[in-house]
């Protein structure tokens, strides 16, 4: 029996892309939610500072209330091991081509914990100024990390994530003399592509600025 | 570099849509924002990559780019940023952080074609093999 021939025809659709994802990271949301944990992601370029900022402020944080980080990497767990030293629960998301953490991969990797003991949770991403940016992973602040030795004009030239982001972070301050870094420019630079939002300068190895960065978390985790 | 995962993920949505209203894709037509992190061009060299031993095979993808327009609250209107590098107001300067659009990522439409096979030909096909 043959089948006859079709038109050619246009099928209305109106279906967004990442709708997987952006469902899984709604599901995320709920959970977390409903245990109480608040969650924050951490964006930047490789070697800005997201592990040691992390690291710091894991150690702090892990005196205040039950705190515990995920890590993405296209390979390695060295940064795991390296925030186990801060003695909280740590665990490694190994992407290997992957440029970016989805939903999924949060999902899977929260396996097998209790999200009910938690009250604080850390999510570094791969270091990535362009991916990580179309991704939802439930969080409910998305930060991003500039260096000093980055250039003043890095949230031009990806003004994308850091529009997408909750707050920006402007990471090694100690060494902003010695590579000559404007702060002013930079910080016209983050407002140019995301205005209002709120700048934090710090150096996590000196501990300048610190204080008023572990307040912010404080504070928005208080709201939530 | 995501777009090929961005890729596999349009593939995976309107073959979702041709399955329920059976046909085969001759094109897929996105909606593409200029702040939804994706790059038009590294996308379309992605799709081809990504449709191979697919039943996208052969199919184009159409990508119609989103500018992206904020609210201004002087103004009280939409309007659309020659560039996302300065968020303020081309008609009156003052800074707009509400984003209406320019963060799509959607699959707007697709094109089903001719059926190019009945079942006796794929069975003849399948027979050869």
């Amino acid at each position: 029996m043959k089948t006859m021939p079709r038109l050619p025809r246009l099928i209305e659709v109106r279906k967004n892309v990442l709708k997987q994802n952006d469902l899984l990271a709604r599901a995320l949301r709920e959970r977390f939610r409903e245990a109480g944990v608040f969650v924050v992601s951490i964006v930047s370029s490789p070697g800005s500072g997201k592990t040691t900022l992390l690291e710091k402020t894991l150690t702090q944080f892990r005196c205040e209330c039950r705190v515990a980080a995920l890590v993405g990497d296209l390979a390695t767990d060295n940064d795991a091991a390296r925030l186990a030293r801060t003695e909280v629960p740590v665990k490694q998301i190994t992407t290997g081509t992957v440029c970016h953490l989805e939903a999924a991969m949060i999902e899977h990797a929260l396996e097998g914990w209790n999200l009910a003991a938690l009250d604080c949770l850390f999510i570094e991403n791969v270091g990535n100024l362009v991916c990580p940016s179309s991704y939802d992973l439930g969080e409910d602040l998305r930060l991003t990390l500039m260096s000093v030795t980055e250039g003043e004009d890095k949230p031009l030239k990806y003004p994308t994530i850091f529009n997408s982001a909750d707050a920006a972070v402007i990471t090694k301050i100690d060494l902003a003399a010695a590579v000559e870094f404007d702060s002013k420019v930079a910080y016209q630079s983050i407002q140019s592509v995301r205005p209002g939002m709120q700048v934090f300068e710090l150096s996590a190895k000196s501990g300048q600025g610190m204080d008023e960065w572990l307040q912010f978390l404080r504070r928005t985790r208080d709201q939530g | 570099m995501h777009e090929l995962s961005i890729a596999l993920s349009i593939i995976e949505c309107a073959s979702e849509e041709a399955t329920r209203h059976g046909g085969k894709i001759t094109a897929v037509h996105l909606r593409l924002g200029r702040l939804s992190g994706v790059v038009k061009d590294a996308l379309l060299f992605a799709y081809d990559l990504a449709c191979e031993g697919t039943p996208l095979v052969g199919s184009r993808l159409l990508i119609e780019e989103v500018p992206v327009v904020v609210f201004c609250s002087q103004c009280d209107a939409e309007r659309e940023l020659a560039s996302i590098q300065s968020f303020c107001c081309p008609v009156c300067g003052a800074l707009t952080p509400d984003v209406v659009h320019g963060r799509e990522l959607e699959l707007v439409a697709l094109e089903l074609g001719v059926l190019e096979m009945n079942h006796e030909d794929h069975a003849a096909t399948a027979a050869t093999d």
